[in-house]
């Protein structure tokens, strides 16, 4: 059944597919996942915050980017970056941003939201006495925090952030509708150009199942060792 | 002179009112105990006086500077008092060594070496010197404890505040805890303790109050209070808790 396939135009486009695509790929992956952890810790002391104005704006934003689909923001952002970086910096006309540039801040946008709920979780799961602890011995709230709360809230969801990671690192997928030529819109541009979709669209699952499959793995043994005692 | 004055404290959650109308004082270098029925508000008014319960009512003046002031810097006020928990709520993902350091340089602006001097001399002090490079999920419950006394003194505190140090202990490792309270009493540390503890009430207290339902019902000289309370919940608690 294979007979008519040319599975040589896989081997003919891997320099193509992996320098720029994967490369693309995982750096989308890595920049969202950081920055997104970042932002997104930062909402989750927004929205536990006893402050009520900032625990509802970080609510707002945290419900309205989870209700929406991902494809949608993606183009949303596309369309709007320019008007706001217009707005922020005074410009005159809206700022060119470009499609890779719209889709990191997009990226990292909207995992914060998911990071967001995965981080507050953590934090609510460690006691209370253990910021009376540290607020005891004279600490701040911003030293209790990065001392105390976010290094252990961190460690117990680092199994839970990174599952969340493997769904982003499969999600950048969706650039294709900005022309990007990610893994997937790498593979699909060839693909058209040799007329082998099959063969190349084979290639991408396997790809992907290969990385996500053994990046959950990892995670799964993470887990049983982060799971000694405390 | 009253290190630590409570004076008419109220304080609410919601409707419940937790704390009512509590007065009391704790002279320099005097061992205050606090005991009472599980609920009554012993916990809560401890935390009132390190500022981390905040209360509606009343003041709580440590060392001349009122706690509920709103300008007052509650972390620098914090930093002089040493507490101690019934958890312990040692750090669990630092050392020993690290949970003891940490305060000292972020809070006191110690350079590291001279923290781990003072660290090291007070884990020494505990008897727990070979313990400071574990977490603290490596020690037993009795060492947990006295690590976190120790992490207390590390900040050279003008008082300490102690919530039930050895409720959570197995029996067999409560004098050891109670030892190293024992020395700092006879060292003449200013102390307010919760505990149920009787044995170290009688030997190092110098007053002891009962408190039921928010209230301080009893606030008397430990001779006083051993030799007859007043009150009849004061008799009918300490009969109770001293047939164990
Ligand atoms: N955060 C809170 N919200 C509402 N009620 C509380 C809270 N903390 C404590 N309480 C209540 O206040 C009362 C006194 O608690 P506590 O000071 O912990 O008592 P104790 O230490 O004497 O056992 C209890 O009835 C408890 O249920
Ligand atoms: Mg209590």
């Amino acid at each position: 059944m294979f007979s008519d396939f040319d599975f040589d135009v896989i081997q003919r486009s891997l320099p193509y597919l992996f320098k720029e695509g994967m490369t693309f790929t995982l750096t989308i992956t890595f920049t969202a996942m950081s920055a997104g952890i970042v932002f997104g810790t930062l909402l989750a002391l927004m929205r536990l915050s006893p402050f009520r104005p900032l625990a509802t704006v970080a609510g707002a934003y945290v419900n309205l980017i989870r209700s929406l689909p991902l494809v949608l923001v993606i183009f949303w952002f596309y369309f709007l970056v320019p008007w706001i970086g217009q707005w922020i910096t005074g410009a005159e006309r809206p700022v060119l941003v470009g499609p890779y540039l719209s889709s990191f801040i997009t990226f990292t946008l909207f995992e914060a939201a998911f990071y967001c709920e995965i981080m507050r979780a953590g934090i609510q799961s460690i006691p209370r006495n253990q910021v009376a602890a540290g607020y005891a011995l004279g600490l701040t709230y911003g030293q209790t925090m990065r001392t105390v709360v976010l290094p252990q809230a961190f460690r117990n969801m680092l199994p839970i952030l990174l599952t969340q990671t493997i769904v982003l690192f499969q999600d950048t997928s969706l650039v294709y509708v900005l022309s990007i030529s990610d893994f997937l819109g790498a593979a699909a541009k060839v693909a058209q150009r040799d007329g082998r979709l099959v063969e190349m669209y084979l290639f991408v699952a396997v790809v992907y199942f290969i990385m996500s499959y053994g990046a959950s793995y990892y995670v799964k043994r993470l887990q049983t060792r982060l799971a000694v005692p405390r | 002179m009253a290190m630590i004055e409570i004076r008419h404290v109220s304080k609410w959650y919601g409707e419940f009112q937790v704390l009512s109308d509590c007065s009391t004082e704790v002279n320099q270098g005097d061992v205050v105990v606090v005991c009472g029925p599980s609920g009554s508000g012993k916990s809560t008014l401890i935390k009132c006086v390190n500022g981390l319960e905040p209360f509606q009512q009343g003041e709580v003046i440590v060392d001349n500077i009122s706690v509920g002031d709103p300008k007052t810097r509650l972390p620098a006020l914090r930093a002089r008092i040493g507490m101690v928990f019934q958890n312990f709520e040692l750090f669990p993902h630092m050392t020993v060594l690290d949970n003891l350091n940490l305060a000292q340089i972020k809070v006191l602006g110690r350079d590291l070496a001279a923290a781990q001097e003072r660290s090291r001399a007070l884990l020494k002090r505990v008897g727990l010197e070979a313990q400071a490079p574990k977490h603290p999920g490596q020690l037993s419950g009795g060492q947990q404890q006295r690590v976190a006394i120790a992490r207390a003194l590390a900040m050279d505190p003008i008082a300490m505040l102690f919530d039930e140090p050895t409720s959570a202990l197995d029996p067999e490792m409560i004098n050891e805890v109670l030892e190293v309270m024992v020395a700092l009493a006879n060292e003449g540390m200013t102390m307010m303790v919760v505990t149920h503890e009787m044995g170290f009430a009688r030997q190092v207290a110098d007053r002891v109050i009962f408190m039921d339902e928010g209230r301080i019902v009893e606030d008397a000289t430990r001779d006083e209070f051993f030799g007859s309370p007043r009150s009849e919940r004061a008799q009918q608690f300490l009969s109770k808790i001293l047939r164990h």
